[in-house]
């Protein structure tokens, strides 16, 4: 199908047609030089076809043909995926590097999985079998996953396994196997698959109430703000506030199976750290490096700007496939802002009427549809996979009531808002503890994780009321609050990214952990003035801190707990 | 023979719109007015209605003037002859000298791929001590000044640019003061530095527009010669004329603003130029040093605010010093552990103690009384300005680590410090008594 170019506007394209269109299916605007541009329909009105370009529109020309698919926006899924470094249409990056040099020259594409690569295949399903969308047929050891070769995943209804080939090296163009329905349409299967990456994958039993913690192994988030296997959560944030660190931390540190780090319009600095670091890193619980559970899509600021909506979606399509293997995936977009601004550029173009800020009217239900796809699934075969969406948002002015933000608020289940003041005082990470919140049970019992949040509220109170009566005019009972409070952000809510044991504490850890200095802020402090109540909290204060750079369960951090021990004896009843 | 149009359809703002064909988006067009050739860059196309961008503005435009594609987007010559000229923001020179001939580049190339570029790891010094030892300027690093009008970012940014060690030095100016660019190619020559640097200069004086072009053109020449093995080097001032210029075209395009007049992709923009801050695998670097100026000395206005969610760190500028407190240098961890063994603790203890003085100043003020402690930091926080965060100051990093070593231990007794014992023993002047 063919059409002609008409009108050509920053990343937007008019096109005209007389053939049929599918609306959000691929073209490709023909420049004159004979490259070819991806772009996606994106409204059609009469024979006028509306094109998003994923590459800078330099060149194009009226009268420049555009070509039409009828395939929507795809990934490739399939076994290889883990590893890889894309850019927001799932071209690997490294292998474009070796293709066309240092710069991503527009016009060109590379398939998403090796196609000369093969894979161990082992058939789990045989000759006769009965299956349908999303059964496994059979498996291919990746990194340390197994990794299933399941069944179309568009397919609809029954179909019997007609031929099934025996185990071996395939790779995954290579078919693999026959199915047949009682209609007597006719399947072959391969090692990969297509997926429409704005449609979401969620073949499943039923979906699940997610209540599983996922443990970031931060202690901020896992004690006080906890997200769970297949929920979603935010970290909204001035610039510098820590939003991307955070994430980092918790791309190495989660506890699940898989991470993808959609990298949506920030610096290529910080993809480059991790693409350096990760496959040097080994993850102590697998005993692999982390590059071998981690996907990484890049698409940086100054790639295309529509490819950056693209990423989001792209990233978790991969995350919703390897959900369906049965296993527990985490999802980081930083930042979701950038996606949202996509939108708004485009809608610009459009012409569509504006909402606040710009935004588009329909801003909110994209930001919604987008979070809708975590969620906790049981599969088929019975067992309970989960994907988990986190995206850091951007907001104009680090203020909070823009769009972005607002919109996001209203659809997730946790919210990590980042401070300007604690992180301009260097309290990291800067998650307000007094505005942030989560609706998801974490590995604390709440009433305990109350007590503390009513000591932080009181001692934000007090310390407010200082700054006008002066310490002296605060009563000591009130000041010693203000202490504990602080005692609590310094030695518990305050943790240093970049140390090896402190950076990480696990589970074990924050439960014993929050107990003990839940007991020093019950503590009834036996002192005569300010002065030593003053001296006995900062006392403990840094034997808390220094106990939290021991490691768990050494011999110094059983001898720094008998001295904070030593040091509360004498104050409780 | 180029064709010629002449059917203009539309003059508004900066932009004429006339009816041609076959012409390329982004492609570069010349006007042929009354007052001589004039630039101008197709920013869209409507079945045979082009629309231009003019640089130098549309007065004088007529609907009788004469328009010729150039068959290409903006390029720019790039040859090691450019070195030690001056151009506009078209490019053409204003030095009085014959303009450059050689091959061409095209400016705003693609992105780098992320895989080809390299982690930053090599500190630039500038010989000021309140970057070198308290926020690190790092190869391929993008920070921005952030200053407001009236302060020395200008003769800041040119000290940067004499003592950075780099091979080429670009320098941008957009709505630069005529007097301030004169300042600038003094300095140059005067340090010895006019032959390895390349300007390309707007100044307030000319059409607003035209300096939209000047990032591009410095970025796209440095560029060329980072992919060469050079060092580059690349001074923008001010980004926020840049940013003003954009929003122009903008508003005659009648695209809607997101924000205080702003269009909707002042990030995407302002990070395209950026992003092309690099250090390449296997080749030279380019880091680039931008000052913003803020419309009302507020930081949340969009120009330093999208500037900030794109750069690695700031520099304020405030009050002839850079703020030891807010400036930040995201990447200072990557060089700072390798330099000396006390610069970390040395950058650390003297912000520190510094926070405390300001605290202490403010009781003072408040008419509190000063106990022997506060004193000591008043002491302290004076020499600490006069000797370290002075812009005049000029020393390399080692004396300026030794220097806070003096002052601190001309205030101090060691244990006040807050510096860890092992470092003390090595570094600090004086006798240490034990404990
Ligand atoms: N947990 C932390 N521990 C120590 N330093 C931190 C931490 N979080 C952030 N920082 C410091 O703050 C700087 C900025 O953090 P980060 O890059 O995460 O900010 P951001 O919120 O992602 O900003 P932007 O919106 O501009 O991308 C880091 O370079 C680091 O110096
Ligand atoms: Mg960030």
């Amino acid at each position: 199908m063919i059409g002609t170019i008409q009108a050509v506007f920053g990343n937007m394209v008019v096109a005209e047609s007389d053939e049929t269109i599918v609306q959000n299916s691929v073209g490709y605007c023909c420049r004159a030089d004979g490259a070819k541009l991806l772009s996606e329909v994106i409204r059609v009105r009469g024979k006028k076809i509306d094109l998003q370009v994923f590459e800078e529109t330099r060149g194009l020309k009226v009268g420049d043909e555009v070509e039409f698919d009828t395939n929507m926006l795809s990934v490739k899924l399939g076994p290889g995926l883990i590893g890889q470094i894309y850019d927001g249409l799932q071209n690997p990056l490294p292998q474009l590097a070796d293709k066309i040099g240092y710069f991503l020259e527009a016009g060109n594409y590379l398939p998403g999985l090796d196609l000369e690569r093969k894979w161990d295949f082992t058939p789990t399903a045989a000759v006769g079998d009965t299956v349908s969308a999303g059964d496994c047929l059979g498996t291919v050891p990746e990194t340390m996953f197994t990794h299933k070769i399941m069944a179309p995943f568009n397919l609809s209804g029954k179909y019997t396994i007609a031929s099934i080939i025996a185990a071996g090296s395939y790779t995954v163009a290579e078919q693999i196997a026959t199915l047949t329905n009682e209609a007597g349409d006719e399947v072959a299967v391969t090692m990969q698959q297509d997926w429409p990456v704005k449609r979401p994958l969620a073949v499943c039993k039923k979906r699940l109430l997610p209540t599983e913690p996922l443990c970031t192994r931060v202690r901020i988030v896992d004690s006080m703000f906890p997200i769970v296997k297949g929920g979603t959560y935010c970290i909204p944030g001035p610039f510098g506030a820590g939003k991307t660190v955070l994430q980092h931390v918790t791309s190495r540190n989660a506890e699940v199976d898989i991470v993808i780090i959609a990298a949506c319009g920030e610096r290529a600095g910080e993809v480059v750290e991790t693409i350096r670091e990760f496959p040097e890193l080994i993850d102590p619980r697998t005993g692999r490096t982390l590059m071998e559970r981690t996907i990484i899509i890049a698409n940086t600021s100054a790639m295309p700007v529509a490819a950056r909506e693209a990423s989001v979606y792209t990233g978790v399509t991969l995350a919703e496939y390897y959900r369906q293997m049965g296993l527990n995936v985490l999802m980081l977009a930083d930042s979701t802002s950038r996606w949202a601004q996509a939108m708004r550029e485009l809608s610009g173009r459009l012409e569509e009427i504006p909402g606040e800020e710009a935004f588009p009217a329909y801003l909110e239900s994209r930001i919604a549809s987008f979070y809708e796809r975590a969620g906790c699934l049981e599969l088929n075969d019975g067992t309970t996979a989960s994907v988990t969406i986190g995206g850091t948002v951007s907001p104009a002015g680090g203020n909070f009531e823009e769009p972005v933000t607002q919109g996001t608020l209203k659809v997730v289940g946790a919210f990590h808002g980042l401070s300007y003041a604690r992180s301009y005082a260097r309290r990291y990470p800067a998650i307000d503890p007094l505005e942030s919140w989560s609706k998801y049970p974490g590995i604390i019992d709440p009433a305990k994780v109350e007590a503390v949040r009513s000591v932080l509220r009181r001692g934000n109170e007090v310390k407010q009321m200082m700054t006008v009566v002066g310490e002296e005019g605060t009563p000591l009972e009130d000041f010693l609050t203000m202490l504990k409070a602080e005692l609590f952000d310094n030695c518990y809510l305050q943790q240093y990214a970049f140390d090896d044991i402190d950076g990480n504490s696990s589970p074990e850890r924050q439960t014993f952990v929050f107990d003990k200095i839940l007991s020093v802020l019950e503590l009834d402090i036996q002192c005569d003035d300010k002065a030593s109540g003053r001296d006995i909290v900062l006392k403990l204060q840094d034997e808390l801190r220094t106990w939290n750079y021991t490691e768990f369960e050494s011999d110094k951090y059983t001898a720094q707990l008998a001295k904070i021990d030593a040091l509360i004896a004498p104050h409780s009843s | 023979m180029r064709k010629y149009y002449d059917e203009i359809t539309r003059i508004a703002g900066n932009v004429v719109t006339v009816k041609a064909t076959n012409v390329g988006y982004d492609e570069l067009a010349i006007i042929d007015t009354t007052r001589g050739p004039s630039l101008a860059q197709v920013i869209r196309l409507e079945a045979d209605e082009v629309s231009l961008q003019v640089f130098a503005g549309t007065q004088g435009v007529s609907t009788g003037d004469k328009i010729r594609f150039l068959g290409q987007a903006m390029q720019v010559p790039f040859t090691d002859d450019l070195l030690g000229r001056v151009f506009n923001g078209s490019g053409e020179p204003r030095d009085n000298r014959p303009a450059v001939s050689a091959d061409t580049v095209d400016i705003g190339s693609p992105a780098v791929n992320p895989v080809r570029r390299r982690m930053p790891d090599t500190m630039i010094d500038t010989g000021i001590p309140m970057i070198d030892v308290f926020n690190s300027l790092v190869e391929s690093q993008k920070l921005p000044i952030f200053s407001v009008a009236g302060e020395p970012y200008n003769e800041l940014l040119a000290r940067v640019g004499l003592q950075a060690e780099a091979d080429i030095i670009i320098l941008g100016g957009m709505g630069l003061r005529h007097d301030d660019y004169l300042k600038f190619r003094d300095t140059f020559e005067e340090g010895g530095v006019l032959g390895r640097s390349i300007m390309f200069i707007h100044t307030a004086a000319d059409p607003v527009v035209e300096c939209l072009l000047v990032p591009d053109l410095c970025l796209a020449v440095g560029e060329q010669f980072a992919l060469q093995g050079k060092k580059v080097l690349v001074l923008l001032t001010d980004m926020t004329a840049f940013a003003d210029a954009l929003k122009e075209i903008a508003i005659t395009m009648e695209q809607i603003p997101s924000n205080r007049g702003y269009p909707g992709d002042l990030y995407t923009q302002l990070a395209r130029r950026y992003e092309k801050a690099v250090d390449f695998d296997e080749a030279g670097s380019m880091t680039l040093l931008a000052v913003t100026t803020m419309p009302g000395d507020d930081v949340t206005h969009p120009v330093p605010d999208n500037t900030g969610y794109i750069t690695e760190g700031q520099f304020y500028l405030r009050n002839g010093r850079i703020e030891p407190f807010g400036s930040l240098s995201r990447l200072k961890q990557q060089v700072n552990g390798k330099t000396r063994d006390d610069h970390r603790a040395i950058m650390d203890g003297c912000l520190q103690l510094y926070a405390t003085c300001r605290e202490t100043r403010e009781k003072r003020d408040m008419g509190f009384e000063m106990s022997e402690w506060d004193d000591k930091l008043i002491k302290y926080g004076d020499l600490f300005e006069e000797k370290i965060m002075d812009l005049t100051v000029n020393v390399p990093l080692f004396d300026a680590l030794d220097l806070c070593w003096e002052i601190l231990a001309d205030c101090f007794e060691p244990v006040e410090t807050g510096i860890r014992r092992s470092i003390l023993e090595k570094h600090w002047p004086k006798e240490l008594k034990d404990e």
